[in-house]
This record gives C-alpha cells, sequence and structure tokens, in this order.
C-alpha cells in the first residue's frame, strides 16, 4: 500500500496536459465524458493500490 | 399434468389442539411452510425438539421464485436430509456470457474448485426444494420424529410474553388458540408476524421494475447463464436468460419504474417482449410471469423476546446473486442449535441474542453485495450510467474491466469476523479456513468433511491426538483425520502447519483452531461458543 503522491510526478506536464486536451477535441460533451470515464477506469487499474486510490477520491472529492 | 404447485401438499386436516378448551402449549411453534420454516422445523425435529409448523396454505409456493441454491445451502440441506434430490435434479452451469448492446463482450468460465461434495450452486425451481423439504418432513414423521405441519392454518393474532408466546389460529373449521414456548416467524416479506407484533422493516426500495418469467420451451440455448445490458430487444434496459430443469427457463426483463404493473403482466404484452428476445422460431409457453420491485431490507433486530424471525420476514434482498431462499437457509443453520441448547438449559438464553448479531451481519453482506449489484444494472444517476457503460466498454477488450462487471454475485456465506462465539484463531493457518467461517469441505478417504460433520459439537484433530471434552452436559467428539488419507484438509486447514485442531459448531463454523490444543483450550472455546 502506498500513499498518493501529491509532489509533481509528469515530466514534460505541459505536453500532458495538451495531450489530455488533444483527446476530448471535437467530442460531443457526452462523449467527452464517456472518454474520461474510461481513462478514470484505465487510470485507476493502472495504480490498483487502494490506499492510493482512496487519497486520490477523497483529494478529488475535496479539493484543497 | 397437474402443476406440482396446484397440488395441495399439506391438506387441512383437524388437529386434537382444536377440540382442547385451554389452548395447547408446543415448545416451538414455526409460522409458514415456506424453505426457511421447513428448515427450522426440520432441524428441531431430527434434534428430537418438538416443533408445529402452520401455514395459511397447503401448497408449494406458486411459480419457481429462488431458482439458484448456492453451495453453503446445499450443504446445510444435506444436514437437513434433502441435499440429494436437490443435486440430482438441479442443472449444474459454469459458463456466463455478457452482452452489451448487440455483442458478446465477453465470458467467464467458474471452473468451480475440485474436492468438494457440491457444486458452486444449483439452478432449481424453489417448488421442488419445497417438495423435496415436505417428502423429508414425512419421512421424519415415519420415523417417530415429533414434527407436525398444518395446513390452512392462518394465524390471525400474536401475544408475546416474556416466557411464552400466544397465537390465535384460524383454520376452515373456525379459529382456535396455541401457546409457544417459542416462535419462529417464517412468513416471509409480508411477514403478518412483523406487522401484528408493530416491528420496523427499514431499508431501501429500488426504483424499478423487473418481468420475471418461467417459460417452457424446446431450445438449443446451452446450459449457461446469459446476461445482457442495453440489449436491442429491451432497449436501455438489462435482461437475463438462466436455464432450469424441465425445459425451463427464467426470463428477467428489466422494465424500468412508471409502468403498468397489470398491463405488463398480460400474456398478449409478455409474448411479443419474448419473441423480440428469442426469435420467430422458437417455440415457447408461458408457466410463470411476475413482475418483482426490488427491495433491500431488514428488521432492526431479528430476536424479539421469544418471538425469533428468519427468513424473507427477517430481510429481503434485491434477487441479483441468489440470496433470499439461501440467506434464509443460512439463518435457521445458525438458529436451531441455539435455540436447542437454550431448550434444554444448557445454554443461557442470551446465546440466542448472537442469533441476532451473527446473522444481523449476514444480512447486511447480502444487502451490500445486493445492492451493489442493483446499483450497476440499473444505474440511479447519469455519471454512474456513464461509468457503468465505460466499464461495459472497456470489458470487450480489456480484462481488467471484467471484474467491475455486476450482474449479480453469487451467494457465497459470510465468515462471522468478531462474532462473541469465536474462540481462539491461529493467524499462520490459512486465512479461509478461519474461526467464524463455515467449514470448507474436502474429502477424507471415501467420504466428505461436510458428511461427517454437523448437528453437534466436534473437535476436528488433523494429525493430532486429542480428548472428547465435555461443557455444560454437551459433548464434543473428536473426529480425528490423518492428512495421509486427506491431502486436501492438509492445504485447506493447515496450510504449511504439520497438525491442527478446529472446533466446529453444530451448524458447521469453526468456534476456535490451534495448532496444538489442550483439554482445557478446548473447553473455554466450547463454553464461548455456548454463549458462556
Ligand atoms: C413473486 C416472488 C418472486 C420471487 N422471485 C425470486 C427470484 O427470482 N430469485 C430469488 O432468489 N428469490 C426470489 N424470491 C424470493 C424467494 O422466493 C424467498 O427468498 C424465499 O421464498 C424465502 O423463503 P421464506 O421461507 O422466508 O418465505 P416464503 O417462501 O415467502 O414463505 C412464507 C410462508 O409463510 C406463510 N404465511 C404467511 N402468512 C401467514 C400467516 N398469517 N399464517 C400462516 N402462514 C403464513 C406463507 O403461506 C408462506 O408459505 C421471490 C419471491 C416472490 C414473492
Amino acid at each position: 500500500m502506498a500513499e498518493l503522491k501529491t509532489t509533481p510526478n509528469i515530466a514534460y506536464a505541459d505536453d500532458f496536459y495538451a495531450d489530455l486536451l488533444a483527446v476530448h477535441e471535437g467530442l460531443s460533451e457526452k462523449e467527452s465524458e464517456a472518454l474520461n470515464a474510461r481513462l478514470i477506469l484505465i487510470l485507476s487499474n493502472h495504480i490498483g493500490d487502494r490506499e492510493a486510490l482512496g487519497g486520490a477520491l477523497a483529494l478529488a472529492a475535496t479539493p484543497k | 399434468m397437474a402443476k406440482i404447485f396446484d397440488t395441495p401438499l399439506y391438506p387441512y386436516t383437524r388437529s386434537p389442539d382444536q377440540e382442547e378448551t385451554t389452548p395447547v402449549r408446543h415448545p416451538v411453534v414455526v409460522i409458514g411452510a415456506g424453505p426457511v420454516g421447513m428448515a427450522a422445523a426440520i432441524d428441531l425435529a431430527q434434534q428430537d425438539v418438538p416443533v408445529v409448523i402452520l401455514d395459511d396454505d397447503d401448497k408449494v409456493s406458486f411459480g419457481s421464485r429462488a431458482i439458484s441454491f448456492a453451495k453453503r445451502p446445499l450443504e446445510i440441506l444435506d444436514r437437513l436430509g434433502c441435499g440429494q434430490p436437490m443435486v440430482d435434479k438441479g442443472e449444474i452451469w459454469n459458463v456466463g456470457k455478457v452482452f452489451f448492446d448487440n455483442r458478446r463482450i465477453f465470458e467467464f468460465n467458474l471452473l468451480p474448485e475440485d474436492g468438494h461434495k457440491r457444486p458452486a450452486f444449483i439452478n432449481l425451481q424453489q417448488y421442488y426444494l419445497e417438495q423435496y423439504m415436505v417428502d423429508r418432513i414425512r419421512e421424519l414423521q415415519v420415523k417417530g420424529k415429533p414434527i407436525e405441519i398444518r395446513g390452512n392454518n392462518k394465524v390471525d393474532a400474536i401475544g408475546s410474553h416474556t416466557d411464552h408466546v400466544t397465537l390465535e389460529i384460524d383454520t376452515p373449521d373456525g379459529p382456535y388458540n396455541l401457546e409457544a414456548d417459542w416462535l419462529i416467524a417464517c412468513d416471509g416479506a409480508g411477514s403478518p408476524t412483523r406487522r401484528m407484533l408493530g416491528l420496523d422493516f427499514a431499508g431501501r426500495v429500488f426504483e424499478d421494475n423487473f418481468l420475471i418469467v418461467d417459460t417452457i420451451m424446446e431450445a438449443d440455448f446451452p446450459t449457461e447463464r446469459w446476461f445482457w445490458f442495453d440489449p436491442p430487444f429491451n432497449r436501455g434496459q438489462s435482461a437475463l436468460l438462466q436455464k432450469q430443469p424441465d425445459d425451463m427457463w427464467r426470463i428477467d426483463l428489466q422494465l424500468g419504474w412508471d409502468i403498468d404493473k397489470e398491463e405488463e403482466q398480460k400474456p398478449e404484452n409478455v409474448i411479443p417482449r419474448l419473441r423480440t428476445m428469442l426469435g420467430d422460431d422458437v417455440k415457447f409457453e408461458l408457466e410463470w410471469v411476475a413482475i418483482y420491485t426490488f427491495q433491500c431490507r431488514r428488521m432492526e433486530k431479528f430476536r424479539h423476546g421469544r418471538v425469533l424471525f428468519a427468513g424473507d420476514a427477517a430481510h429481503q434482498v434485491s434477487p441479483f446473486g441468489a440470496r433470499g431462499a439461501n440467506a434464509g437457509l443460512q439463518d435457521t443453520d445458525n438458529l436451531i442449535w441455539k435455540l436447542k441448547l437454550v431448550i434444554d438449559g444448557t445454554a443461557p438464553d442470551s446465546l440466542l441474542d448472537s442469533y441476532d448479531v451473527e446473522r444481523v451481519y449476514g444480512a447486511d453482506e447480502n444487502i451490500k453485495n445486493s445492492s451493489r449489484s442493483t446499483d450497476f444494472i440499473t444505474p440511479k444517476s447519469k455519471m454512474d450510467r456513464t461509468f457503468r457503460d465505460a466499464v461495459l466498454e472497456l470489458a470487450e477488450t480489456n480484462e481488467f474491466a471484467r471484474p467491475m462487471v455486476n450482474s449479480g454475485r453469487l451467494s457465497v456465506p459470510c465468515t462471522y469476523d468478531g462474532s462473541c462465539l469465536n474462540g481462539h484463531d491461529e493467524p499462520d493457518l490459512p486465512e479461509h479456513t478461519r474461526v467464524g467461517g463455515p467449514l470448507v469441505d474436502a474429502p477424507v478417504g471415501k467420504d466428505w468433511l461436510t458428511d461427517l460433520t454437523g448437528n453437534r459439537f466436534q473437535i476436528l484433530a488433523i494429525n493430532s491426538e486429542v480428548e472428547p471434552v465435555e461443557v455444560n452436559g454437551v459433548s464434543a467428539d473428536v473426529l480425528k483425520v490423518s492428512t495421509a488419507d486427506a491431502p486436501l484438509v492438509g492445504e485447506r486447514y493447515l496450510g504449511g502447519a504439520d497438525a491442527a485442531v478446529y472446533l466446529l459448531r453444530p451448524d458447521q463454523i469453526v468456534a476456535a483452531r490451534w495448532k496444538e490444543a489442550k483439554p482445557a483450550d478446548i473447553e473455554a472455546a466450547m463454553n464461548t461458543a455456548m454463549g458462556g
């Protein structure tokens, strides 16, 4: 079990952010929502660790 | 041929109790001859505790109702002498297929673990179970066991007192009264007993309806479980197809909330729905049609003084995962040995409170699992549906998403972790045979562990020497097993250890376990398990 990482962890953050927007380009709101849902599931499975996932859910639910 | 559920199995006959002017007192009265009430009564009669079952009808339940019986309830039914006909008649399946829209997105094979007497589950109409139970009651009567079943005896009023219960019963010959030292209420989800005692039944109603159809058809569909999410023949909803014996198929079609229940059940509306689902070539005949609204509810307490609630009367779940009848059988399995010890005066009355604690725990686990299945099948918000559909979409090509697809999880027995009846546990021994859990079956020579145990306290001595013990006049005999004749017992109960001693309750729950045990250890654990 590992704690959620909250320090910067992605190299070239601007590139990643641009990629994230790019996959949504031209999609309807509904398609974007579906894509986001798939993305969350894919990433969650990749993380796997329930403690980290729990931390992520909590952080997303109450952003500070 | 007359249908089994049209034939009176325990027709009304006048009882000598009806001639008495002062009400006759019975040690135990059971209300309801459904599967749970009959299980309670058979269990008592097998232990020579006199019992009378009262039912307002004289037949098995109408329509198939519950159709999936899981392994643990089958083991319980074995102990009650009704398991074999169930398994002989039932359909066993292992392959399930999941469809989304018009695509088969994946299939699974349950590949049951070897070395168990009973399969993971079978499909069988509830009326067969009830018939086998009535047969068993008749068999016990022939053997002189003290069990009676009174048809067309409708309980109309109940009085609850500190040391007994009074009952007013209506019959075709008019009313009569009875008294009982103990009353077991197994009178179903609408429990009149609950209502008459003014007790709660709180929970959640799911805003959805399912059309449940049993149909006889000659179809060469394989014996598999097929589940559809959002199929072309039932847009936006779900569907389930399962096989039962006698060419009977169970079809569940989700209908949504705003429907006209009367209309939807009419053959002229049901038949076209099935046509679109099954295609034009399949010949079918409707056997039973019902509309089911899902509810997950339970009583706050299953024990109210001398009145004990079991089965649907105590808790109700949505049918995904087949938990209704299965959970009810686990209730009486838990209750009856405790009641017997209390009646015999060998255990304190408070032992019955542990029935409440343990089975409320079991009910909560069932409610949790069945609510989760229902939430997946009928997403309650737009976002829930987005996630649900995302899971289904990914599942087709991505193995990782498949465990999240929830079309009903199979009923598995709970482990009473933390129960006040639990004794010493040994953390080095395997986790799945830990204290509080049901006995895990394994072959022992030509026998099965499940057949060698139950109905009494027992000490399972694996590669060990121990002596029988006695607590308050209740004895625990020793079942010696050597892993040389029973390698799977070694695997399942020893793990890496050389030897172990397990104390089993009469309901085959592990009460305590050690790598090495002194008689005093076993006596202390048995005392704890008896509520001491
Ligand atoms: C329409 C319907 C469809 C179902 N479909 C499914 C399904 O598809 N899958 C599934 O898993 N489960 C299903 N169930 C649930 C499953 O059948 C139950 O979990 C199971 O029958 C519970 O058994 P029980 O003995 O607790 O209660 P029941 O089987 O309901 O038995 C209660 C008994 O009490 C008797 N009784 C009631 N009131 C009185 C009275 N005042 N005096 C005397 N006797 C009385 C009744 O006649 C009845 O025999 C269904 C239930 C119903 C009603």
